[in-house]
């Protein structure tokens, strides 16, 4: 059996559940980008999966949209490592429990 | 397309993502997350799409792993204070998993295997990006400029 749609699809289900969980349950602010950028890969994952069993294959759509979305997902990454750094260097913690600083 | 390498790369992906989610010590959990992308990467290539599957190589784990390794090592004298792990999440991320899972094996139209194609090749793509996609690949060099300038000044010195 060659494997389906549906079963990348799953796999591509399972990255983004994993990345949710890391970025809804760890404190520490680098595990919360860690989850992030994971959740973005398997977006690429379904953008690559959809071009390859879709219809029509004479434009690289598909190839397109998942190189632009690794572009931008390096973009957010420094731009969140920086901040991550900067808030340490206020506050002495990247746990993102203690920067309550703006709650109400 | 070949199953059991499929079943392999799978298996792989999603253990080294799961160990990248839940390991203790945050270093573990950052090599965990550069060895998945080396999976995501691999049904890339199974998919036939080789070319994203070496920019996703070079960028993540050539550029993005290595700049949450440096980050780790800069804010590392806290580390030992981040025990905590909410299980709400735990729930939350369940449930979507579940939910998607059962979405994606109701739907008929997805039970499809792979048409046949020609290989898409480099040249191809690099055509495409110089005439189709010019004026979003334009954006997105200017979007990386901008992010390389507001990286460099939120981590720069506040003299006073």
């Amino acid at each position: 059996m060659t494997p389906t749609l549906q079963v990348f699809l799953i796999v591509s289900a399972a990255l983004f559940s994993i990345g949710l969980l890391a970025a809804l349950s760890r404190r520490h602010a680098i595990f919360i980008l860690i989850g992030i950028e994971m959740m973005l890969a398997a977006a690429n994952l379904n953008f690559i999966a959809f071009w390859r069993f879709g219809p029509q294959h004479q434009s690289p759509v598909g190839v397109m949209i998942a190189l632009f979305s690794i572009a931008i997902a390096a973009a957010e990454a420094a731009v969140g490592l920086a901040m991550v750094i900067a808030v340490y260097r206020h506050y002495h913690t990247t746990n993102v429990d203690q920067l309550d600083q703006l709650r109400g | 397309m070949n199953s059991a390498a499929f079943i392999f790369t799978a298996i792989f992906t999603v253990a080294a993502a799961l160990a990248a989610a839940t390991l203790r010590k945050l270093m573990h959990a950052a090599l965990s997350f550069a060895v998945a992308l080396v999976g995501v990467a691999a049904l890339f290539f199974l998919l036939g799409a080789e070319f994203v599957g070496l920019a996703l190589v070079f960028i993540y784990i050539g550029a993005v792993a290595v700049l949450i390794v440096f980050t780790i090592l800069l804010t590392r004298r806290d580390v030992g204070r981040n025990r905590g792990f909410n299980w709400g999440g735990a729930i939350v991320a369940v449930a979507v998993f579940g939910s998607l899972t059962w979405s994606i094996l109701k739907t008929q139209s997805l039970a499809i295997i792979a048409p046949h194609m020609p290989a898409l090749t480099v040249k191809q793509i690099g055509a495409a990006l110089m005439t189709t996609y010019v004026w979003p690949l334009q954006c997105v060099g200017l979007l990386l400029t901008a992010a390389l300038i507001g990286a460099l000044i939120l981590v720069m010195e506040e003299k006073r």
